[in-house]
Parts: structure tokens; sequence; C-alpha cells
């Protein structure tokens, strides 16, 4: 017995000695290969820079970190957790969960020069009431994924117009190619592309006051949205049978040469070179220009890191967070994951045209979207996305779902 | 009377309740985990569906708001008429587990092997058989697609239809009901008394009318177990729907033990209160069930005790 409670002491001993100073707890959801190297390596780097610093690392698997945040924030709360930007930290916040860095961003006494103009475009979306809650060290570009030579052999050229992209469309339909490929099962990638019919219909400032629930859904805007949405699906330009299928499982049919195109994120890529496409047939452009005149807004999701507000260690976190957001250390973590850094004096992995091509496009963005899950709070989101599904397959239900949907908002952000 | 001569028999409070208490005592673990792991949580379940809660922010309390809204709420009720659909088709489990049993309820070699592998679907987990089935159905390149061409469906997606994504879910879920049945069955056939069949026979009684009128009534025990066991397995069909669609297309394959799931701890839920909501009415709708059971049971035992 007493060897038992000897033991046990012992246990917590240990248990209790992990949370001493000096030891830098991250959790993170960096459970996929490429964000776990990144990670790996920049945790290596930290410690190596701050040799008082022992760093204790939790990976947690991607899908189950959602729940786990959830918990471990209040019960048992590392010094760093990583999240997402806009208003998908808004719970968290609002909770008083996480702590704000706002003098991070003030600070422009330390080694990278002022954080607030070099990551400028990225504030806003870490900025509610005023203060600044995390640090965004990654984002990457939505578009449109498409065919070469799949456009060349049908005598398209890349769409800049709308009028363009229903036209390249109806030809490759005609020519017995699907024209959009979609995977509709897991809802989201449906909100991608009402996102960017939004903001090139009625633009930037329209679609964050819908997603910040100012505007009815019902409103005839929204209508303009579904418009547009009706010249793509009721001629059948979007794959059949989306619904059954994932976003990786639509991706077949393009590598297969089925399907033409896919408005997705720069994620994609890296699955469809995977199955055998190359930078010669595959190819990225812009979301075309639906209402001529209203400035590009882009859609790009920012990752970020946080430091909860029941930290035990907050000044090294704050340590790490500083660390973080320099412009070396973003490019270091940006040429593993294969994305974009924040800090505008990073620069990109050279010879990919595709970061190239979304560095380009976001430096020249009017404004940046977090995505509509993440601009949305959770339950509006919810609703909307599984609105988007049910039009896109029965595009005569519009109204019933738009109505739906307003209901579901006043309930939301009242 | 003289006390000191004779030692006084005392009889302890204990002694004299021992055979009260002990069973008890006995049954203290159970009931103590029994209580805080399935009575209390019901009970914390209906407060929490008084409330507005995210499960972070403080909790507040709306009244009788979250049940006013599920009355307005579209998918609530695609959820409950599928819950009323599985119950029906799920139930098809029962005869077709029986008419199995009775095909494989016959002694020629290898049998045992056999009756193993009609088993076997009951061995695999439900989360096997969800994938299976969704690679079964899916378009162009399942198993079924081509029979689905032959009868000119090509193409067609049974999990992406709102009209027939619930059935593809149920009959999934009935490949291992079938198995349970056929156990049930199978054991409840070696029950069977010869002698009231030799009798049967012998009253002139074959074929169809020998199985109504003697076997099946020597099945009651096996027959009642079996709806029992599918009735709970059709309106607890969380873990085929979970796999499967996820309630999809948009919600029309929903039941309301996911529709719960969803609002309350999915990713974009959250919504405890109205997920609890949703649990005390489909806690409401068991309970019916389970007191009948119950009443069943009771009934029962007091006919076998007679």
């Amino acid at each position: 017995m007493k060897k038992v409670i000897i033991s046990l002491i012992m246990m917590f001993g240990i248990i209790s000695s992990t949370s001493l100073a000096g030891t830098l707890v991250i959790n993170t959801d960096t459970s996929d290969a490429a964000p776990k190297e990144a990670f790996e390596y920049i945790i290596k780097k930290f410690e190596e820079e701050n040799p008082d610093v022992t760093v204790k690392w939790n990976v947690f698997d991607h899908e189950g970190y959602k729940q786990s945040i959830r918990n471990f924030l209040n019960t048992d709360p590392p010094d760093v957790a990583n999240w997402y930007a806009g208003n998908r930290m808004l719970p968290f916040v609002r909770a008083g969960l996480f702590e704000d860095v706002s003098d991070i961003w003030k600070d422009s006494g330390w080694v990278d020069g002022n954080l607030s103009e070099n990551m400028e475009h990225a504030k806003k979306s870490m900025t509610i009431g005023g203060k600044q809650w995390g640090i965004p060290y990654t984002y990457y570009q939505w578009g449109v994924y498409y065919r070469k030579d799949l456009f060349t052999a049908n005598g398209i050229s890349v769409p800049t117009t709308w009028d363009d992209f229903v036209a390249a469309c109806a030809t490759l339909k005609a020519a017995g190619i699907t024209p959009i490929t979609i995977g509709s099962k897991y809802l989201w990638t449906t909100a991608g592309v009402f996102d960017y019919l939004n903001l090139r219909t009625n633009g930037y400032e329209f679609h964050m006051d819908l997603t910040l629930g100012k505007v009815p859904y019902t409103d005839p805007k929204v209508q303009a949205v579904f418009d547009k949405w009706d010249e793509l699906v009721k001629p059948g330009y979007f794959l059949e049978n989306h619904a059954a299928l994932s976003w990786q499982e639509a991706l077949t049919p393009m590598v297969n040469g089925e399907a033409a195109m896919y408005v997705m994120g720069n994620f994609a890529v890296a699955p469809l070179k995977e199955a055998g496409l190359r930078d010669s047939n595959l190819g990225f452009f812009q979301f075309p220009e639906i209402t001529p005149g209203i400035p590009m807004a882009e859609e790009a999701p920012t990752d970020t890191v946080h430091i909860p507000s029941k930290a035990k260690n907050k000044t090294d976190a704050k340590r790490f967070l500083i660390f973080m957001s320099r412009a070396d250390v973003q490019e270091e973590i940006n040429k593993i994951l294969g994305q974009l850094p924040i800090n505008k004096n990073s620069s990109v992995k050279k010879g990919d045209p595709f970061l190239a091509a979304g560095l380009n496009m976001l430096n020249n963005a009017y404004a940046m979207a977090q995505f509509y899950d993440r601009d949305a709070p959770a339950q509006m989101a919810s609703e909307g996305m599984k609105g988007f599904q049910e039009y896109m397959s029965n595009p005569d239900r519009r109204q019933k779902i738009l109505e739906r949907l307003e209901k579901v908002r006043q309930r939301v952000y009242k | 009377m003289e006390l000191n001569n004779s030692k006084p028999k005392r009889i302890t409070w204990w002694q004299k309740n021992q055979i009260k208490i002990s069973p008890w005592i006995f049954l203290a673990p159970g009931l103590i985990f029994f209580f805080i792991y399935v009575i209390a949580p019901i009970f914390v379940s209906i407060g929490i569906s008084f409330y507005q809660w995210d499960g972070l922010s403080p909790s507040i309390y709306v009244g009788l708001q979250n049940y006013i809204e599920l009355l307005d709420d579209e998918y609530f009720y695609i959820s409950l008429w599928n819950n009323l659909k599985w119950l029906i088709f799920f139930m098809l489990a029962v005869p077709i587990g029986l008419g199995l049993a009775i095909f494989l309820n016959q002694i020629v070699f290898g049998i045992r092997l056999i009756k193993s592998l009609f088993f076997f679907p009951f061995v695999i987990s439900q989360v096997v058989i969800g994938l299976i089935f969704t690679w079964f159905y899916q378009p162009n390149y399942g198993v079924i697609a081509p029979f689905l061409d032959l009868i000119g469906l090509e193409g067609f997606s049974i999990l992406a239809n709102e009209n027939t994504a619930t059935y593809g879910i149920i009959f999934a879920g009935l490949y291992p009901q079938i198995a349970y049945c056929l156990i049930l069955y199978l054991t409840g056939l070696n029950n069977i008394n010869p002698e009231q069949i030799e009798a049967g026979r012998m009253d002139g009684a074959k074929g169809f009318n020998l199985f109504w009128n003697i076997v099946l009534p020597q099945l009651r025990h096996a027959t009642f177990l079996a709806i029992v066991v599918t009735v709970i397995g059709a309106l607890r069909s969380f873990d085929m729907v979970a796999i499967m669609t996820q309630g999809g297309p948009y919600g029309y394959s929903n039941v309301l033990a996911y529709y719960m799931f969803e609002q309350a701890l999915s990713e974009y839920g959250y919504r405890m209160g109205y997920g609890s909501a949703i649990a005390t009415v489909l806690f409401t709708i068991m309970m019916f069930y389970i007191l009948f059971f119950i009443y069943r049971m009771y009934r029962n035992e007091r006919e076998d005790n007679n």
C-alpha cells in the first residue's frame, strides 16, 4: 500500500513538474504530414534560439482538435494553441479563453519592426472588439483550378469575365466534359462557390455584412447571387451526384479528364499532383469578374496561434508568438506547408507557379474573406452550407431555402 | 431474572437486518454507476433543454423556447419522419431472420460452417458495414452501379438523393440486424418441443399451418426479443447515419439521434440546449416503448409464475 502511495506521489510530482517555468506547452492540430513537419521545424528552431525554454508539444488529430480545444482551454490549458482567424475564434474570445495580445501587435521595439504594418492586411481578421487575439502565420488562396489541356483542346482561353466563364462551361458541356467538379458531402465546398459569387456580384462589404448578420438572406442582392448561380446550376455545369462525394473524391473526374475546373483552395494542388497532374496540364486562375467595377476581394483562410488566458507560462508564450510572426520564420514554415506567409517581408518558395499566382493575387486583393464557415458564426454557417447544397441539387427550391436561412439568421444574430 | 448466568444473546442490528440489507450492498456498485451514468444525465439533459448554452459561455434560461423552435424546425420533422421509416422497415429484419433461421435449422454436412457464415455480418463492426455499403452505392463505380444501369438509372447515387438516402442506410443496417434476429431464432428453434410437432403432424397439420400454429407460438420469446432489439436498433440508428451520409443530402437522411449530435456536439453545433431538447423528445418516444416493454416483461413473469 505504501509503495502505491509513494508511486502515486511520484507520478503527480512528474506531472506537476511539466508545468514549471521554462517549459512551454504547445497544442496543435497539425496531424497531417506537411503541417506536422512545419511545426517540428519551427519548434526546433525556437528551442535553439531560446535555450532556456523547453517546448512540450502535443499534436492532436486535425478533426478531433475542434472538440478537444473546447475542453483543454478550460481544464488543462497549454501555453500556446493554434486555431483560425475571423469569427471562428469569436466563441473563445467571448468566453474569455484567449489572451489579448494587442501589445505584441502594437510593440514596434522588437527585432522585426512594426507588426501591424507587416501584417496590415491580416490585422482585421485578428481583431475583435478593437483588440488582437492571436498571431497569423499562414494562409492560402482560393480560386479556380483547371485542366489546361482540356481548355486548349476545346479552344477556351482563361476566362476573366462572367460571360466568358459561362461560355467556357457551355463549350465544355457540349464536348461531353463536366465543366466544374465539386464534392459537397461535407458541405463546405459549396460555400467556396457562394462566397466567390457574392464577393464578385456584391463586393466585399456586402459579403461581410451578410456573414455578420446585418443583411437578410431574402435581400434582392442575395437573390442576385443565386441568379448567377442559376446560370451554372440549371444547365448542369456542376458534377452530378456531388452530394455523395467528399472533396477528395470529386478530384477523380478532374484527374481522369472528365471534369475541367474546381473552385477550391490551394491545398487541392498536392493531391492533384500526386494523382498525376503536372504544371503543364494543371492551372490556376482568379475567379472571374461578375459585376464590373467591384474591387476584387479574395478568399484566404488564415491559420493562427493564440495564448489561452489560463496559460501558465505566458512570458515564453509571447516570445513564441513574436517568433512566429517574424518574416524569416514565416518564410520557412510556409515553404514546408506549401502555403503563403502573412508577413509581407517574407519571400515565397521559388518555382511553384500556384504559390506565385496566389501571392500575386492576394497582394493585389482589395480585401480578404476568411471563408463562409469562419466569417459567419458556426450555427449560421452550418445551416447556410446545408442550404447551398440543397439549392445545388434543387435550384427551384431557392425561395424556400432563403426564407429558412433568414429565419436562422434572426435567431443566430439575436 | 438472572442475566449473569447465561450469556445474553445480543442480536446486533446487522444480524437482524442482514438478509434485507445484503442484496442492496451487492447491488450498490451497479446502482451507483447506473445512477451516475444513466439516471442523472437524463435529468441534467432535460434541465439543459431549457437553456441556451454553447458549452463555454454562461448559460441563459430561455424556458420552452427550444421546444417552440423545434415545432417550427423542418429538419426536426424530417428526422422524426426518418425515425419512423427506420422503425417500420427495420422490422423486416425479424421475418427475414426467422425465414433464414428455419432454412438453416437442418442437419446436413457442413451446416455449422454455413451457419457461422450467416452470423458473420453481426460480428463485423457497424462502422465497417456502413463504409462498405457507401462504396457499394457509389455512383458509376460502385458494385450496384451496373445493375442501376440495367434499369436505366445510369450514374444514380442512392445516398445523394433525398428520396432514397434513408432507405439506402436502412438497407445497410438490415444486413447485421438480420443476422442478429437469425441467431435469436436459431437458439429459439433449438428449444422447440419435438413432441408437440409430432402431435401436430398426427392431427394432420403440415406446411404453413404447422409453422403458424405449432412452431411460431413456441418461438414467442425469441420473437419478443427480436422485436425489442430491432426497435432499439432502429431508434438508435446513429452510427450508420454518421458514417454513410452525416444526415445528408442537406439533412434528408437525418434521424433524431444524429440531429441531436449535429446540433449539440458537431463542428458547427454547440447548441447544447437545442440538442438536449431533441434528446428529450427522443427520450419521450423511447420511454413509451420502454414502459410497454417493462409491462410485457412483468406480465410474462407473472404468467410464468402462475
